[in-house]
C-alpha cells in the first residue's frame, strides 16, 4: 500500500488547493495495473462447526449422527450428503481431518486458531490477517484500502504489529458507515493541515507508541475514503479501470443471497483490487442442541452454496491459483451426541479445509479413529500454525519471517508451524 | 435517581456545589492511612525496580483524567474555568468528592456494570432499561457492593420489576445447564476464570473440574420462563415478558470426566458446602459470597478492587483482571490485599474505594515518561509499576458523552435519562459485533479502528459539532466579541481541556490566514474538527 502521507498533502495550503488536486493522484494510482497477486480468503465458522457431520462422517459409529456420506469429485473422498455442490468442486479443495488443538473455549479457541499462539496475558499476538497485512501491504503500491478486511465479524487484533494492521470490519451489506460526503472530502486538506499540528505535537510528547498508531489509522482511513477502490465493497458498482463490474444476477445466485454468500462475493471483489487478506464470517455453529435439523435446514445449504460458488467463480476468472482458501472455526464438536441432540465443544480431533492457492488439492489428509474421538493411529496431527504456514507458503511469505513483540521477544511466523507437505509438494 | 438529565444537572449543580464545603478535609485519618500505605508501597516498588516515577500530571491533565474516569466524560468549558480559578490546597481531593456526588458518577458506573452484566448489544428477552435502573439505584444510594452481588446472583421475578434478574437472563441465553452463568459469575464477581474446567481440570489454577460443577450446582434451581402473548391485531404469538423462578432441583449435578466416567458434584464454593436439599441454593450462595470467612479476604472484595484499580490505571494487579489465583500472582499483592481488607471494613463502600485510589500519588502522575521509567511498559507486556499514567483509549460511551459535552449538544433538546441512553445506545450499535455463541460474547470494532476514525471524521456527531448552528458551542464562540486568540483558546479548552501553547496559537493563526477573510468560519470549523479528531482528544492521558 502506498503510504501517502496525509500530513504531506495536509501541508498544502487549504484554500489554495482545490479538492480535485487533493484527490487526483489517488486516481492516478488506481489506474496502475497490477500483476498477479496472492491473497487469502479465510472462511471463519464462528462457534465451532461439527465437522464430524460435514467432512469426516462416521457411518456405523454410535457417534455417527443422522447424515450419510456422499462421493465427491475426488475418488475416495466422501463428505456430508447436505453438501452436494461442494462435493462437485473437491478437486480444488482439501481436508485436514486430523486437527488437534487443545483449546475448547470460544475466546481461547478463536485466538489460537487466528494467531497460532495460545493466549498469554503478557502479549497480544497478531491475528494472521494482520501478519499478512504487515508483510504485504507495503509491497502493494496501488492498494488504497486496508490490506486486511473482515466481513461480518470482529476479525481479531493486530496485537504487537500495531493498529495500522488491524482488520477493517464491515458487514456483508458492504455499506461503509460514515463515508464522507463530497463536501467533507473537499474540506479534508484544510482539516488535515490543522490535525497535523495537534497530532504531531502529541506524538512527540513521549507517551509511547499509541499516538503514532492513531496517526497510522487515520492515514489508512483517509486513503480509504478518498479511493475509487471503495467500489469493491459494493456489488452494484462497476469501475472498469479496476476490473470491477456490476455483479450479475447469475453471479449473485452462484454465491447465495445470504450474508455468507454476499460476504464471499465481496471478498472476491476485494481480492480483485489487491486486498491480500479477507476474512468472511459465518456464525451459528455453536450447536449444543438440535444439531442435525439446524445443519440440514439452515447452516449447510448456505455453506454449500457459498463455498462452491466461490470456488467456481474464482476458477472461471482464473484467480483460483492465486487465492488460498481456509475454512475453519475455533474447534470441532464432540463426537458424542448430548441429551439435547447437540454436540458440545471438542478440540481433540476435527477437520479444517483448505483450497485454491496453487496447492495440490483434492486430498484428505490425516484421519480420526472409528468413532471420531481421537486422531487415528499413525496419522500425523496438525496445529493452526501448520495451516498458516501452508498459507504463508502459498502466498510467498517467507517462513523464516520473525516478528518482534513489544517486549523484544522474537515471534516466529505461524508459531514456527510447518507447511503441510502433501499440499505443497 | 429521579431525574435523567444527568449532564445538564451536573453542569447546573457544579456552580452551586462549588460555593459550599471546602473547609473540611475530604479524607479522614483512616482514609489518609490507606492512601499513605499505597504511596509507600509503590515508592518502594519503584526503587526496587530502579525506576523513577514521572513528574506529576499538569493540573489540566489530571482534571481531564479524573472527569473521564469518575464521571465518564471530559469537563465542560465552564467546569474547566471554575477549576482553574480555584486555588484551594486540597482542590483535587475536593473535586474527587464532588464528582462522586454527581449524577454523572452514577451514570458512568451504571453504564460500565450494565455492559459487564448483559453486554453492549442487549440479548433477546433482556430488559436493558431495568438492568440500568438496578445499577442506577445501587450507585445512587451507594449500596454496599456485596449486597449488589448478592441481589444479582439471587434475583427472581419479572424482568422489569426486578432489574437484577436481567443478569441471569442475559447469561442463560442457551439451555446449557447454567454453564455460562457459572463461568460468568466466577469471572465477573470472583475474579476467577473457570470456563475451561467444565471439560477438564484447569491447566494452571487450582480449580478442578468438580469445582466448576460444584459451583454450577447453585444455579440449577434457576428456571427462566419466557412468556408469550397473542398480538390482538395479528393473532400471532409475540414475546411478552421473561421471568426467573425457582426450579425444583435437589441432589448432585452429574458431569462427565474426560475419561468418560460420570461424576457427581454437590453445591460447594471455596470449600464451603450447603445442604444439598436446600430449596434456596442461590440464597445460600449469596450468603456464602458476602460473608467474611475467618482470616480470608472475600473473593468478591479482591475481584472488585482489582477491577477498580484497572479502571483508573488501565491495568489491574493481574492480567487479565478476571483471572486471579495462585497461577497468576498479582503485581502488587500488598496493595491489593490492603485495599480489599479496607473495602470490607467500610462495608463495601464503592466511592470510598475510588477516593483511596484516586488520591494516591500514582494517580496524580503524568503520562509522559523517559529513560528513567521507560521499562514500565505494560503495553509491551511488562508488569505494570504504575510509575506513570498509561495512555488509554476512551471507551465508546466516554467518547460519545465527551463529544456531547465538548459541543454543547446536551443543552439543546429536552431529553431525559431514557432518551439520552437510547440515543447513545443507537449510536453504539454501529460498533458492536455479537459472536453468536454460548459465551454470549461480543467484540467492538471501536478501539482505534478505521470505523472509529470514519465516525469521528464524517459522522453525524462531528457534523453537528462543527456546523456552528445557533445554540451550538461553536456558534457561541464565533458570535462572541472576543478576539481570535481567545476563540482559539476556547476551542482548545472545550476539546482538550487545556490552553493552546504559544506555538500552537501562532500556527493556528498562520493556517487561518490561508482561509482568507471569507473563510473565517470555515477555519474555526476546521480547527474544531481537527481537535476532536486528534490523538490527544481520544486518549485518556
Amino acid at each position: 500500500m502506498k503510504r501517502r502521507h496525509f500530513l504531506q498533502h495536509a501541508a498544502m495550503a487549504a484554500s489554495a488547493i482545490p479538492a480535485a488536486g487533493f484527490l487526483s493522484h489517488v486516481r492516478a494510482n488506481a489506474a496502475t495495473a497490477r500483476a498477479n497477486q496472492k491473497a487469502c480468503i479465510l472462511m471463519w465458522m464462528g462457534g465451532g462447526p461439527p465437522t464430524i457431520d460435514l467432512f469426516d462422517l462416521k457411518p456405523g459409529s454410535k457417534n455417527g449422527g443422522e447424515f450419510s456420506p456422499i462421493d465427491t469429485s475426488v475418488a475416495g473422498i466422501q463428505i456430508s450428503e447436505h453438501l452436494p455442490r461442494t462435493a462437485t468442486v473437491f478437486d480444488d479443495l482439501s481436508l485436514i481431518r486430523s486437527m488437534s488443538t487443545r483449546e475448547a473455549d470460544h475466546s481461547r479457541g478463536r485466538y489460537y486458531m487466528h494467531t497460532a499462539y495460545v493466549p498469554n496475558p503478557t502479549v497480544t499476538h497478531p491475528t494472521f490477517g494482520s501478519v499478512v497485512s504487515h508483510e504485504l501491504a507495503s509491497e502493494r503500491e496501488s492498494l488504497q484500502i486496508p490490506a486486511f478486511v473482515s466481513i461480518g465479524g470482529g476479525g481479531g487484533d493486530a496485537g504487537f504489529l500495531g493498529m495500522a494492521h488491524a482488520p477493517f470490519s464491515v458487514d456483508a451489506s458492504g455499506r461503509i458507515r460514515n463515508a464522507p460526503t463530497e463536501e467533507s472530502k473537499a474540506r479534508l486538506p484544510g482539516r488535515l493541515a490543522m490535525l497535523e499540528e495537534i497530532e504531531s505535537g502529541f506524538i512527540k510528547s513521549r507517551r509511547g507508541d499509541l499516538p503514532k498508531d492513531h496517526l497510522a489509522v487515520y492515514r489508512n482511513a483517509v486513503n480509504l475514503m478518498t479511493s475509487s477502490q471503495m467500489a469493491a465493497f459494493d456489488a452494484d458498482r462497476a469501475v472498469p479501470g479496476l476490473g470491477l463490474e456490476r455483479e450479475s444476477t447469475e453471479t449473485r445466485e452462484l454465491y447465495g443471497s445470504d450474508q455468507f454468500g454476499r460476504g464471499l462475493l465481496m471478498a472476491r471483489r476485494l481480492v480483485q483490487v489487491g486486498v491480500p487478506f479477507v476474512e468472511v464470517n459465518m456464525g451459528g455453529w455453536d450447536l449444543h442442541q438440535n444439531v442435525f435439523q439446524t445443519l440440514r435446514d439452515q447452516r449447510l445449504p448456505q455453506l454449500d452454496r457459498g463455498v462452491s460458488g466461490l470456488v467456481q467463480d474464482l476458477k472461471q476468472r482464473g484467480m483460483l491459483d492465486d487465492v488460498v482458501l481456509v475454512w475453519m472455526g475455533e474447534f470441532g464438536r464432540t463426537p458424542r451426541i448430548n441429551q439435547n441432540v447437540g454436540r458440545d465443544h471438542w478440540a481433540a480431533s476435527w477437520t479444517a479445509m483448505l483450497g485454491g492457492g496453487g496447492l495440490r488439492n483434492g486430498q484428505a489428509i490425516g484421519a480420526t479413529d472409528r468413532d471420531g474421538v481421537q486422531i487415528a493411529d499413525g496419522s500425523k496431527s496438525y496445529l493452526p500454525g501448520d495451516v498458516w504456514a501452508t498459507v504463508a507458503h502459498a502466498m510467498g511469505i517467507p517462513l523464516n519471517t520473525v516478528h518482534t513483540s513489544k517486549r523484544g521477544r522474537p515471534m516466529k511466523l505461524a508459531n514456527g508451524g510447518t507447511p503441510i507437505r502433501e499440499l505443497i509438494g | 435517581m429521579q431525574s435523567g438529565r444527568c449532564i445538564r444537572t451536573l453542569l447546573g449543580l457544579a456552580a452551586a456545589i462549588w460555593l459550599v464545603g471546602s473547609s473540611v478535609s475530604p479524607l479522614s485519618a483512616a482514609d489518609e492511612s490507606v492512601v499513605e500505605f499505597i504511596d509507600a508501597q509503590l515508592t518502594q516498588s519503584w526503587s526496587d525496580n530502579e525506576v523513577e516515577p514521572s513528574a506529576a500530571a499538569t493540573n489540566d491533565e489530571w482534571l481531564r483524567r479524573a472527569y473521564l474516569d469518575i464521571v465518564g466524560r471530559i469537563p465542560s468549558v465552564s467546569e474547566y474555568d471554575e477549576w482553574s480559578a480555584t486555588e484551594a490546597p486540597r482542590r483535587k481531593a475536593e473535586l474527587i468528592d464532588r464528582l462522586l456526588d454527581s449524577p454523572d458518577y452514577v451514570r458512568n458506573f451504571t453504564t460500565i456494570w450494565t455492559n459487564e452484566c448483559i453486554g453492549r448489544g442487549t440479548p433477546r428477552r433482556v430488559s436493558r432499561k431495568a438492568m440500568e435502573k438496578f445499577f442506577r439505584e445501587a450507585f445512587a444510594k451507594n449500596r454496599p457492593w456485596n449486597e449488589v452481588v448478592r441481589d444479582l446472583v439471587t434475583a427472581e421475578g419479572h424482568f422489569e420489576e426486578n432489574g437484577a434478574v436481567n443478569y441471569i437472563l442475559a447469561q442463560t441465553q442457551m439451555r446449557d445447564d447454567a454453564v455460562q452463568l457459572t463461568a460468568k459469575t466466577t469471572r465477573l464477581f470472583l475474579g476467577i476464570q473457570v470456563q475451561c474446567t467444565q471439560c477438564h481440570n484447569h491447566p494452571f489454577n487450582d480449580w478442578q473440574q468438580n469445582q466448576f460443577w460444584e459451583f454450577n450446582g447453585f444455579f440449577r434451581q434457576v428456571r427462566r420462563i419466557d412468556r408469550r402473548r397473542q398480538d390482538p391485531n395479528t393473532g400471532r404469538l409475540v414475546d411478552d415478558y421473561s421471568e426467573v423462578v425457582r426450579q425444583d432441583f435437589t441432589g448432585p449435578v452429574y458431569f462427565e470426566k474426560r475419561s468418560g466416567l460420570m461424576q457427581v458434584a454437590f453445591p460447594k464454593v471455596n470449600g464451603r458446602e450447603i445442604d444439598p436439599n436446600s430449596e434456596d441454593r442461590r440464597g445460600e450462595l449469596g450468603r456464602l459470597l458476602i460473608e467474611s470467612p475467618e482470616d480470608d479476604t472475600p473473593l468478591i472484595a479482591l475481584a472488585f478492587v482489582n477491577r477498580m484499580w484497572a479502571h483508573f490505571f488501565g491495568y489491574g494487579f493481574t492480567r487479565p483482571v478476571d483471572d486471579m489465583g495462585p497461577h497468576n500472582p498479582p503485581s502488587h499483592p500488598e496493595i491489593l490485599e490492603r485495599l480489599a481488607v479496607e473495602f470490607v471494613k467500610v462495608n463495601y463502600d464503592v466511592p470510598k474505594l475510588i477516593r483511596w485510589i484516586t488520591n494516591t500519588r500514582a494517580y496524580s502522575l503524568g503520562s509522559q515518561f523517559d529513560a528513567q521509567n521507560s521499562i514500565d511498559n505494560p503495553g509491551g507486556g511488562e508488569m505494570p509499576l504504575f510509575s506513570h499514567a498509561y495512555l488509554r483509549s476512551m471507551e465508546a460511551e466516554q467518547l460519545y458523552d465527551s463529544l456531547i459535552v465538548a459541543t454543547n449538544a446536551h443543552q439543546s433538546g429536552q431529553s431525559g435519562w431514557d432518551d439520552q441512553e437510547a440515543q447513545r445506545r443507537r449510536w453504539m450499535q454501529q460498533f458492536v459485533v455479537a459472536f453468536d455463541n454460548d459465551e454470549n460474547a461480543e467484540s467492538t470494532t471501536f478501539n482505534g479502528t478505521i470505523p472509529q476514525a470514519l465516525m469521528l471524521m464524517n459522522g453525524e456527531l462531528t457534523e453537528t459539532a462543527v456546523s456552528a448552528q445557533p445554540g451550538s458551542f461553536l456558534h457561541d464562540v464565533l458570535s462572541s466579541r472576543e478576539n481570535d486568540a481567545k476563540k482559539i483558546h476556547k476551542l482548545y479548552v472545550a476539546a482538550l481541556s487545556r490552553m493552546p501553547t504559544r506555538g500552537e496559537q501562532a500556527k493556528a493563526r498562520k493556517l487561518f490566514r490561508e482561509y482568507g477573510a471569507s473563510g473565517r468560519v470555515t477555519a474555526f470549523q476546521d480547527l474544531f474538527w481537527a481537535l476532536l479528531n486528534s490523538n490527544e482528544f481520544i486518549f485518556i492521558h
